[in-house]
């Protein structure tokens, strides 16, 4: 990461909150889903419900040190990310994914995935990528599926072979 | 003499034409992907895992440890050439390194790179094939409870190693361990976190959490960048050999770094930066003219890089010995194992000789072999360094994808991909280290496992874990790993000098 290093300001460091909440929240899970193993009964001398106890008290216990942390290096001057070119990229791995439960298969998906994070990263034309990633990809599926007989999701350009 | 047998025949092994060819394709990716930002030899080998499903087992582990040690010659390429280390074991040599290149002493920065790798590379690896067979003694006599030492010693060094703070290194480590908790457990086969889904009985596959961790992860938290992240290549001037002097300055550093790293490295202690910083410090120290010490010193880029290689074959000591991976890669290398029907340990040795001393034999292969190719191409590796991040990253992620679906082809394992990729952005965002979150993963259900066992033996007596004196031995070094910062903070009033990620 080459981010440089953070110079603290007044006040708790907010990110590291949520963080911690987020653990103490993954604590109750994974401690509710012990609770609930325990009530089932196993014939052994330690039950599916021991090691997932642990975990939880330690990610209980991480989430008030994770808190503490946040209190006691204060809030962090961070450098501001960029929501537009993430959004991009976001938009290329969900959008692959919907094409795919369409059926559209493995070129054109992931041809859009290809062009909207070269989008993301800045580098246009948005039509002219997804053009050359679908035909990039087309040939990876040839070579995937004929030379080493994996399964990837095949559409319309895929069944034409 | 029983080494020297074995290791012949594993030499007779390395040999065969098609196991060459392995280890050349290893050695070439492992370069490519370290001289390339963004990705790692982890990530490589994960995504190559489900591609090399249905290869020769031996083969595609010596292409894997091919492209492990190819990565680690390739980041220090990156990391001369472009002051960003491809991968975090050169952060140090892009110290001295960089400064050279831009003096327009880039060649000789590179040279004495490569050879001491080579150098270190030799040594360390000759270091694994001795005492290999000793620890594999030892570690038979192990019971269930002492393995759960040793792996709680795993967790503990990996989380104190990587990143910036302990609680932040545990809490990755607790991320993984709950993750690796999702799917039915084999003992009592109930289904454990999966809220029903189907997807999730199977657990979550390594590759596809690491693919997310390392791949999505990197890329959303560079394009997120934006254009902060800018680099300048320094261009290669002047020969690639060393003069007399450069020499004179680099064989006692390679030897002093490989004798830091390989024994640092063959701890289940975690990761090859630490005894490249060690070995900068060293060095420093020793350095009749220190004063060019971060103006280019060759003794800066030496002594790291010899470290480097040697504690990357030192992290296969614990891994091929007693299954207990280190390094986010040693992590990928045991799924990689895993998924042949194969547990590296004690056991491997015994029945799989011929696969474990061909590895170790080509290792000697791989290091030749990288040395051999690294110079006469390093204009190749920097014409790399070149490649517009716009497609570089869009190929990764082509790739990530194709490496996820090759596995498993359905829509809930990609939906877990995105997920992953955007916790791997908000740790690092947050400065957490990765690899703890992937051994977590993969030896939380081997310490549950022999947790279990223990305590089956002991009929549920908790008092059978503390009772071997391996097992204490092993508690107080993990008491040490997680407590020695603080100590060292306590005694000297200054920070402990670890902290570093990924891979």
């Amino acid at each position: 990461m080459s981010d440089s290093r953070p110079t603290s300001t007044a006040g708790p460091d907010k990110a590291r909150f949520v963080i911690a909440f987020a653990l103490a929240v993954l604590a109750l899970v994974v401690g509710w889903d012990a609770w609930r193993l325990s009530g089932i009964n196993t014939y052994s001398a330690v039950g599916p419900e021991a090691f997932p106890a642990i975990i939880a008290a330690g990610l209980a216990l991480l989430a008030l040190a994770n808190a503490v942390e946040a209190v006691r290096e204060g809030a962090q001057d961070r450098p501001r990310d960029e929501a537009g070119p993430m959004a991009w990229v976001l938009a290329g791995l969900i959008g692959q994914i919907v094409l795919l439960a369409f059926g559209a298969g493995f070129a054109i998906a992931t041809g859009w995935l290809f062009a909207a994070t070269a989008k993301g990263f800045g580098r246009g034309p948005l039509w002219g990528h997804f053009l050359a990633g679908a035909a990039m990809c087309f040939v990876i599926y040839v070579v995937f599926a004929k030379g080493l007989q994996l399964a990837l999701p095949a559409g319309p350009l895929e069944r034409l072979i | 003499m029983d080494t020297f047998a074995a290791l012949s025949q594993g030499v007779m092994v390395a040999l065969q034409p098609m196991n060459l060819l392995f280890a050349f394709v290893g050695v070439m990716l492992g370069t490519a992907v370290g001289v390339l930002p963004g990705i790692g030899p982890a990530l490589t080998v994960a995504l190559l895992l489900p591609i090399t499903f249905k290869l020769d087992p031996a083969g595609s582990l010596i292409m894997f440890a091919g492209i492990y040690y190819g990565g680690m010659y390739g980041g220090s390429t990156a990391s001369i050439l472009l002051n960003t280390p491809g991968e975090s074991a050169s952060i140090v040599t892009a110290l001295e390194g960089n400064k050279m290149a831009r003096a327009g002493r880039g060649g000789p920065a590179l040279a004495t790179a490569a050879i001491g790798s080579f150098v270190a590379g030799t040594i360390a690896t000759i270091g694994l094939a001795l005492i290999a067979p000793t620890i594999v003694d030892l570690a038979i006599s192990f019971g269930p409870e002492d393995y759960f030492a040793l792996m709680v010693l795993a967790f503990t060094t990996v989380s104190a190693a990587f990143g910036s703070s302990v609680t932040r290194g545990l809490t990755s480590l607790f991320i993984g361990l709950s993750l690796g908790l999702i799917g039915i457990d084999l003992q009592s086969g109930q289904a454990r976190l999966s809220f029903g889904v189907p997807d999730l009985l199977d657990g979550v596959e390594v590759t596809t959490l690491a693919v997310a961790l390392f791949a999505i992860g990197e890329t959303l938290s560079v394009v997120a960048a934006g254009a902060r992240a800018d680099e300048i290549i320094e261009p290669v001037k002047g020969s690639v050999f060393m003069n007399r002097e450069d020499w004179k300055r680099s064989w006692k550093p390679w030897l002093r770094g490989t004798f830091l790293g390989f024994p640092i490295g063959a701890m289940p202690a975690g990761g090859a930066e630490i005894p490249t910083f060690l070995s900068y410090a060293l060095e420093k120290r020793l350095c009749r003219k220190p004063g060019e010490f971060g103006n280019g010193a060759i003794e800066g880029v030496a002594g790291p890089e010899a470290a480097n290689n040697a504690a990357a074959a030192g992290v296969l000591v614990p891994l091929l010995t007693l299954g207990l991976p280190t390094s986010a890669t040693a992590a990928i290398m045991l799924a990689g194992f895993q998924q042949y029907g194969m547990n590296p340990g004690p056991l491997l040795f015994a029945t799989n000789p011929d696969l474990v001393w061909g590895l170790i034999a080509s290792l000697f292969i791989a290091n030749g072999m990288l040395l051999v190719l690294n110079l006469p191409l390093v204009g190749l590796w920097v014409r790399l360094l070149a490649i517009p991040r716009p497609w570089l990253y869009g190929g990764i992620l082509v790739f990530a994808t194709l490496g996820t679906l090759g596995a498993n082809p359905s829509l809930v394992e990609l939906g877990m991909l995105l997920v992953f990729g955007l916790l791997g952005y908000v740790l690092r965002r947050y400065d957490y280290p990765i690899a703890p979150v992937v051994v977590g993963l993969i030896l939380g259900p081997l310490a549950e496992q022999q947790l279990r066992r223990a305590l089956a033996i002991s009929v549920g007596d908790p008092l059978v874990l503390f009772q071997s004196p391996v097992a204490l031995t092993l508690y107080v070094l993990s008491a040490l790993a997680l407590f020695g910062p603080l100590l060292f903070y306590v005694i000297t009033g200054r920070k402990a000098p670890v902290g570093a990620d990924e891979d």
